[in-house]
């Protein structure tokens, strides 16, 4: 049913993603299909990198080791932005069109009160990509 | 796979690169967390405390309008007096410093590694570093700074008790009406020319330097790393990014309340809607509200895209005023205006043994010190922009091509109204008040009332592109370097600049207030440019020259 998915990974908060992560694991097992972790960043040295080199170094690290660890097959997209406070969303959109993903497995909070009115990047994707998406809530 | 960049050291950005090994990690003092559901992550304790002093200020002036009066009259005159020699040297410098590495190899390292190529094309990031740099004062100053000096040149000098008493710059050009227009450009192309935009240079060159090649965070304290080391995340570094704040949020509101006060002016000529504080705040207010929206769209989504309607629009009204003004008069004038500006550039330069002490304090020393103030926030600004250039293209771009261009612009519209008084002996410019000049040059071509309102929107167009890429250069200091802070923060400034432009707009002599902060936090920040150029020097040395 999906040959490729894709998952959003913020290198800086890897630990709120285990449920994620696993989810997106466990799919991707199920239906044989890719899983492409793709991260976001900056020209400007972040909390992550000093480079971007140095955040795909990272992330590739981070894909094999997730790969490896779920039994999956599994490699890293990164995605470079100007400004990723505001650019994430089309980012992300964009790169699920780029990858030809069939499914975005993302993790999200529990929605409070600013998600009535900006909508988390979750539910900007679940809105606006044509891929299906599927919203882990933290716990 | 392990993680190969703990056993091999930081990989290079694009091609070779100096990098510096540190154990700071970006980030790592900042407080993350959230209120109820605006989340933040700021650094501590450089947003609070920029925060609270600024606060605090405000009230000061506020409580105590006369006795703040007061002090920042005599803090103002302190510093544009007793340290005019320090800040006319000091871009002297800054000047020769730019030049001196446009011509030596350093010029040939690459901002972001040997083989980086730039984020934006030329007119984009020209569109940008223009609109941050100089808006709402070239539209402030454009018509009224040549007509001044024209004036008080023409006038002559005057000494009482052995002082010169006049403003007019040098000598004066009593009696000659050529020679008192050269003079007069010549003194306003020093004050926008080659000298702030290497104060903006050199601020710009070493943050993209010490970020791009460097690997450090995007934050003014990252260019001192050569001289203080690990120190500089302690409390030195503190104090660079506070004064840094400082700047930025005075220097912007001084500048919104400037823009208020001209784009009023320009509705009450044009539609007859009354000048008054309603009128500024109600301004200010919407042109926030517009510069919120350009930041949640982002750099490329929002100031990009209004900075280079910003360049399309001044180019109209520069090429209208150039052809339906005195255009042979304008042209002749530029290359006159430009010879005049390298003629008189040795003695306008000169920072000792003055006799022109009102023209060099009032005028010269303040501005040094306003564009030294604005030089954190239009110098991060340019950093962020600039990636991918070598050193040398960007010292020619960022120095040499604003400066004709502010020639130019000052050639037509100062030109145009210089002739309006030589040649037609019509003066209701020259009598007007300062932020009517410009309409009242406008109202004496064709098609004024399509003239003035873009002259009203290019002053308001700046006025957001000011505020929301201020916006950002704040939001980055007080988050210790990350570009990806959540966008509340951004609103978070963008709001507190409106806030502080409105109260003290709305406060006895609050614009004056704002002026002597301006200065103030330039005096220090002074210091702080010519420890940078020695810094960008020592941080070039150890670069690869493509």
């Amino acid at each position: 049913m999906f040959s490729r998915i894709m998952i959003p990974v913020d290198l800086a908060h890897a630990g709120r993603l285990e449920k994620a992560l696993k989810v997106a694991a466990d799919l991707a097992r199920h239906y044989e299909a890719e899983l492409v972790y793709v991260g976001v960043t900056t020209n400007e040295p972040s909390s992550v990198a000093h480079t971007p080199q140095e955040f795909k170094q990272k992330l590739a690290a981070f894909a094999e080791t997730q790969a490896d660890t779920h039994g999956v097959r599994g490699r890293a997209h990164v995605i470079t932005s100007h400004d990723p406070a505001v650019e994430l969303d089309e980012g992300l959109i964009q790169a699920s069109e780029d990858l030809k993903a069939d499914l975005v497995v993302m993790a999200t909070h529990i929605p409070n009160l600013s998600d009535r009115i900006w909508s988390s990047h979750g539910g900007t994707l679940a809105k606006q990509a044509d891929a299906s998406v599927f919203l882990v809530r933290g716990e | 796979m392990a993680d190969t960049s703990d056993s091999q050291g930081i990989p290079e950005p694009e091609g070779t690169a100096g990098l510096i090994e540190t154990d700071y990690e970006i980030g790592q003092d900042n407080v993350e967390g959230s209120l109820g559901p605006i989340g933040f992550d700021i650094h501590n304790p450089v947003f609070a405390i920029s925060g609270l002093a600024v606060i605090a200020f405000v009230f000061y002036t506020l409580a105590l309008p006369e006795q703040a009066g007061a002090a920042f009259s005599w803090l103002f005159t302190q510093v544009t007096q007793g340290f005019d020699w320090f800040f006319l040297g000091a871009a002297n410098i800054f000047v020769l410093f730019c030049l001196l590495l446009i011509v030596t190899p350093l010029g040939s390292v690459r901002l972001g590694g040997a083989d980086a190529t730039p984020d934006y094309t030329y007119v984009g990031w020209f569109a940008m570093l223009f609109a941050a740099g100089m808006g709402i004062g070239l539209m402030f100053y454009g018509v009224s700074e040549p007509l001044t000096h024209f004036s008080t040149a023409l006038g002559g000098t005057s000494v009482e008790e052995g002082a010169r008493t006049d403003w007019a710059p040098l000598g004066a050009a009593a009696g000659s009406e050529a020679e008192a227009v050269r003079l007069g450009f010549a003194a306003t192309i020093f004050h926008w020319g080659l000298h702030p935009w290497a104060i903006y240079a050199v601020v710009a060159l070493s943050l993209a330097l010490f970020t791009y090649n460097k690997g450090l965070p995007l934050t003014i304290r990252s260019a001192f790393y050569p001289i203080f080391g690990e120190r500089v995340w302690g409390w030195v570094g503190h104090v660079i990014d506070t004064l840094a704040v400082f700047a930025t949020l005075f220097g912007l509101a001084t500048s919104l309340g400037l823009g208020a006060t001209q784009a009023n002016a320009g509705l009450y000529e044009l539609f007859g809607i009354p000048v008054g504080e309603t009128t500024e705040v109600i301004l200010i207010s919407a042109i926030t509200g517009v510069a919120l929206i350009s930041v949640l769209r982002g750099l490329d989504g929002g100031v990009k895209i209004l900075s280079e309607l910003n360049m399309g629009l001044a180019a109209l009204l520069l090429l209208f005023v150039l052809f339906v003004g005195p255009t042979v008069a304008i042209l002749t004038g530029f290359v006159d205006y430009l010879w005049a500006y390298i003629e008189y550039l040795p003695a306008l330069a000169n920072p000792v043994g003055r006799e022109d002490v009102n023209f060099m304090q009032g005028w010269t020393s303040f501005y040094w010190a306003w564009w030294i103030s604005w030089s954190p926030f239009v110098g991060m600004f340019i950093a962020r922009v600039s990636r991918g250039r070598t050193v040398r293209e960007f010292l020619v771009c960022v120095l040499l091509i604003p400066s004709l261009v502010c020639v130019l612009w000052m050639a037509v519209f100062g030109g145009t109204a210089v002739q309006q008084v030589i040649r037609d002996g019509y003066t209701a410019a020259q009598d007007a008040e300062l932020p009517i000049q410009l309409f009242r040059m406008l109202d004496a071509l064709p098609l004024a009332g399509i003239t003035s309102f873009i002259g009203i929107v290019l002053v308001i167009v700046f006025f957001v592109t000011s505020s929301d890429s201020g916006s950002l250069v704040i939001d980055t200091i007080t988050a210790g370097g990350k570009v990806d802070a959540p966008v509340p923060q951004r609103v978070f400034w963008c709001i507190f600049e409106g806030a502080i432009a409105i109260v003290l707009l709305l406060s006895a002599g609050g614009l004056q207030s704002l002026q002597s902060m301006v200065i103030s936090t330039g005096l220090p920040f002074t210091v702080v440019l010519l420890l940078m150029c020695w810094t960008i020097f020592r941080g070039l040395q150890q670069e690869r020259r493509v």
